[in-house]
């Protein structure tokens, strides 16, 4: 009886440590995301001023703002998801309401997924030689945009399907049912109570495009342009390139340290805050699916 | 599908809003990131004078400034390294015959950590070091401390230069760690006193003691007269001879009392 | 696209067959819409196949896969990439010793002990993990991590194998974690009130019927995990040290191949042998991470098969 004590208790304890161990482990990425931040937060919070956002580089890039980095990240993955999402949601609204399964869907899914697995500097070279290169639009914003499109387009895909697949069946039988179209019921009743649900693919696609340095680095930005774009076949400055390159090319890699700090400061709060917003977005949707059905 | 055309309307004339005309007083230079700071010193004082003209200056790298003057994309290529015969080639399937002006000269330098007591190298140790066969630094006359030798990366123009005047030909030992830029390698060598690297003459600070080369002592005028061994040419190329606006801005950047001034105050050495 | 359906809306009056004839078209586009992803995979591969291919008119692909030496500008040149192949893997190594008992506890914990509120924040930090910008996170490696590696075990570099290992595994865990989460969460409750029922603790509940039940899933998580280490290319390339040298310890600097890719492209002259044999290292790559996907789909695939027999 005594024996079994024991071991029931030792049963415990070893529970109790294992237990511990595995909330330590899941703890860990919350101390290494709050540390992260905060450390970035802490170093490049006082490179960041009106100058810093709205001047362009100065002095070699020593001194003065990052104007010309934030325009191009934006024009960049703005171009990128005006691309990309139309694609993706086509894509997703074939697999999801036209196609059956067969063949042709499970290469198009295996597909997708295989894409998602291609590593960005592939991509950058795929956009060298294909966009760059054999469509001749050179080193542009253009070439840039249409190569992270590729690289977020499994991302857009991805979350296009999951909205499309949180629209109850029943909706679109019902419509089917009273004499509608296939393509009457997609536009009419499954779009427009996913599409809310499809912005989180938008606003996460935005987020990665923006903060992607390899697939941009031989197909869109340069080291430094004396001027902003003033078309999408300029070759631009972006603000993953700039940190990287700040960081280890730079002139004066310790006097442009402030500039780095404040450059990475901004990229991740952008990044940060689309992330966050998407998937409180994304929570909240989910809610409201749940107490709806 | 009245809307798709519209929707296409809209976005043909958004392109072509977007995409500005390219107006007679534009020069494009693209290329090298060690030529870009002369290049930006020059542009802006030449439209100091010449404030009709307008400039797009990138630093993209020696071959992408190369291959843009082949295509026709950019006015002037920057290059810190000669043409390579693969790009001479191209550059004759394509119909174009590039000119090069030579814009200034660019000593590199071996340099240390100050506190490490060895000043002065002989040809062939430097060569011994970067080449695997001297590994400590007692063997030229140091402390009995590994040799952590940096180089430049591979592709640099910079790189090309160790190479073939230091090396003669060796290959560098793979041992040797590959930073990409100046910048990395004045950080590398300041914060490591076993480390030795090398760069260019306009990088040398108070934080890194400049090695003397078989008893030349680098400095502007040992690049200029040629005594400094490890020396190269910065170069700028154009499509054929230039005309018009490339002409009279490469006269400005060659000119000794204008362009040449640029070159002085970005740390490189001028022509004359 | 919205005036025209509604058009066709409006338009019901007239025969149906309009209509019909409109349902085949608009599905028909959505085909074509669907094949880009398909496309663009196919591209990528062609391309690498075309600008990459040709380096192999120079050197064998055997000199090329297993020659230890990478002088692409020397006369004559070399072309061989095994140190770049074992510095990859030497990365990739380190961060999956380090994520995979971090992202399979994360997993484990998130599923079968966090409470609802703990749930509530971890999964939203692990999603912003997964989203940081991998610039900043080489960046964080080279002011933070590099300086303390070598003040610490008195270094000639902090830009070595651990350092990006480390850094690599911090991108792997929430990839590891999320999926391997969704496998132990479908793991059926029958199964585990069974095991409670007789007496088993939850810990032991856990080791005995979820872990087997879901060590598919689980390792689907872990080759997902390991793909995207293979194929990161800004922590490698700022942090890994850059030496295209076979390492001999921990601290040693390597040359992983998508560091070699990214830090060469932009010199290399247009279709020069060195051009081509780099789109050669991205074709290698490439194969590498379809392989790793393809492994993880048959895992993935197997688990679906085991979970349905229960």
């Amino acid at each position: 009886m005594l024996g079994s004590e024991n071991r029931n208790r030792r049963r415990r304890n070893i529970q109790k440590v294992a237990f511990g161990i595995l909330w330590a482990t899941a703890t860990l990425n919350l101390l290494a995301l709050v540390g992260f931040l905060l450390f970035i937060a802490v170093n490049g919070i006082s490179a960041i001023n009106w100058e810093f956002l709205s001047e362009m580089p100065r002095n070699a890039m020593t001194e003065g703002g990052i104007l010309p980095t934030i325009l191009g990240t934006l024009y960049l993955s703005l171009g990128a998801i005006l691309v990309a999402f139309p694609i993706g949601v086509g894509t997703a609204i074939y697999l999801n309401e036209f196609a059956r399964d067969g063949f042709w869907v499970r290469m198009i899914r295996q597909g997708v997924v295989n894409l998602a697995g291609v590593p960005s500097v592939v991509y950058g070279l795929f956009g060298l030689a294909f966009f760059v290169i054999i469509m001749k639009l050179g080193v542009s914003i253009i070439a840039g945009s249409l190569t992270l499109a590729a690289f977020i387009l499994p991302l857009v895909i991805g979350s296009a399907e999951e909205a499309l697949r949180a629209v109850p069946r029943n909706m679109r039988l019902a419509s089917l049912a009273l004499g509608a179209t296939r393509w009457q019921t997609i536009y009419r009743v499954v779009l427009p109570p996913a599409l809310p649900s499809m912005l989180t693919g938008l606003i996460l696609g935005i987020s990665r495009a923006a903060g992607e340095t390899a697939p941009i680095m031989f197909t869109a930005a340069v080291f430094s342009t004396a001027k902003l774009p003033t078309s999408i076949f300029d070759e631009v400055m972006a603000m993953p390139y700039h940190i990287y390159v700040l960081a280890t090319s730079g002139t004066n890699i310790e006097e442009t340290r402030h500039l780095q700090y404040g450059t990475a400061l901004l990229l991740l709060l952008i990044v940060v805050v689309l992330n966050l917003f998407a998937i409180l977005l994304r929570n909240r949707l989910q809610k409201r699916y749940k107490s709806s059905t | 599908m009245k809307g798709l055309k519209k929707l296409a309307a809209v976005a043909i004339s958004g392109c072509a809003l977007l995409a500005s005309p390219v107006f007679a007083g534009q020069l494009s230079v693209n290329g090298s990131t060690t030529v870009l700071p002369i290049m930006q010193a020059a542009t802006e004082a030449y439209t100091n004078d010449n404030p009709e003209t307008t400039f797009s200056v990138a630093g993209t790298g020696s071959g992408n400034g190369i291959r843009a003057v082949i295509d026709g994309m950019a006015d002037i290529g920057m290059s810190s390294r000669w043409i390579k015969d693969s790009e001479v080639k191209q550059a004759h399937e394509n119909g174009v015959y590039i000119v090069p002006f030579a814009v200034a000269s660019d000593g590199i330098v071996p340099v240390v950590h100050p506190d490490n007591p060895v000043k002065e190298l002989t040809s062939e140790q430097l060569r011994g070091i970067y080449n695997g066969s001297i590994t400590n630094w007692k063997e030229v006359g140091g402390e009995d401390k590994r040799i952590v030798s940096i180089s430049r990366d591979s592709s640099s123009g910079t790189y090309g230069v160790w190479v073939d005047t230091v090396l003669k030909g060796d290959r560098v030992s793979p041992t040797t760690q590959l930073l990409p830029s100046n910048g990395a390698i004045v950080q590398a060598v300041t914060s490591n006193r076993n480390a030795i690297g090398y760069v260019g003459i306009g990088y040398l600070n108070d934080k890194l003691q400049p090695l003397k080369l078989d008893g030349v002592e680098p400095s502007h005028d040992t690049v200029r007269d040629g005594s400094w061994p490890v020396a190269r040419t910065l170069w700028v190329f154009t499509n054929n001879w230039p005309q018009g606006e490339t002409l009279k801005f490469i006269q400005y950047v060659l000119h000794p009392e204008k362009g040449q001034k640029a070159v002085e105050s970005t740390g490189y050495v001028p022509l004359y | 696209m919205s005036t025209s359906s509604i058009s066709s809306f409006q338009a019901a009056k007239k025969p149906l067959i309009s209509s019909r004839t409109m349902d085949l078209l608009v599905h028909l586009f959505f085909l074509l819409v669907s094949a880009t992803g398909v496309i663009i995979l196919g591209l990528i591969l062609v391309f690498l196949v075309m600008e990459g291919l040709p380096i192999f008119d120079k050197i064998s692909v055997t000199d090329f896969l297993f020659g230890s030496a990478w002088y692409p500008t020397y006369d004559p040149p070399d072309y061989g990439i095994f140190p770049m192949i074992v510095g990859s893997a030497s990365v990739v190594l380190v961060s999956t010793l380090i994520a995979v008992p971090l992202g399979v506890g994360t997993a484990f914990y998130l599923a079968e002990i966090a409470s609802p509120r703990m749930r509530g924040i971890l999964k939203p930090v692990i999603e912003l993990i997964e989203g940081l910008p991998t610039v900043v996170i080489g960046f964080v490696g080279m002011v933070v991590i590099a300086p303390l590696l070598q003040n610490v075990f008195n270094l000639d570099t902090g830009l070595n194998v651990f350092n990006a290992g480390i850094l690599l595994a911090l991108m792997a865990v929430p990839t590891i974690a999320s999926i391997a989460e969704d496998a132990i969460y479908s793991v059926p409750k029958s199964m585990k009130d069974g095991a409670l029922a007789l007496g088993a603790t939850h810990w032991e509940t856990i080791c005995g019927v979820v872990f087997p039940a879901s060590i598919t899933g689980i390792a689907t998580a872990v080759v997902l995990g390991i793909a995207r280490v293979i194929g990161e290319t800004m922590v490698v390339l700022m942090v890994a040290g850059g030496a295209a040298m076979i390492p001999h310890s921990l601290f040693d600097p390597v040359r992983p191949m998508p560091a070699n890719i990214a830090a060469e492209m932009g010199n290399a002259a247009f279709r020069s042998d060195h051009y081509h044999a780099l789109f050669a290292i991205g074709l290698v790559l490439f194969v590498t991470t379809f392989l790793f996907n393809l492994l993880a789909s048959y895992f993935a695939n197997k688990y679906r098969r085991v979970g349905e027999a229960i």
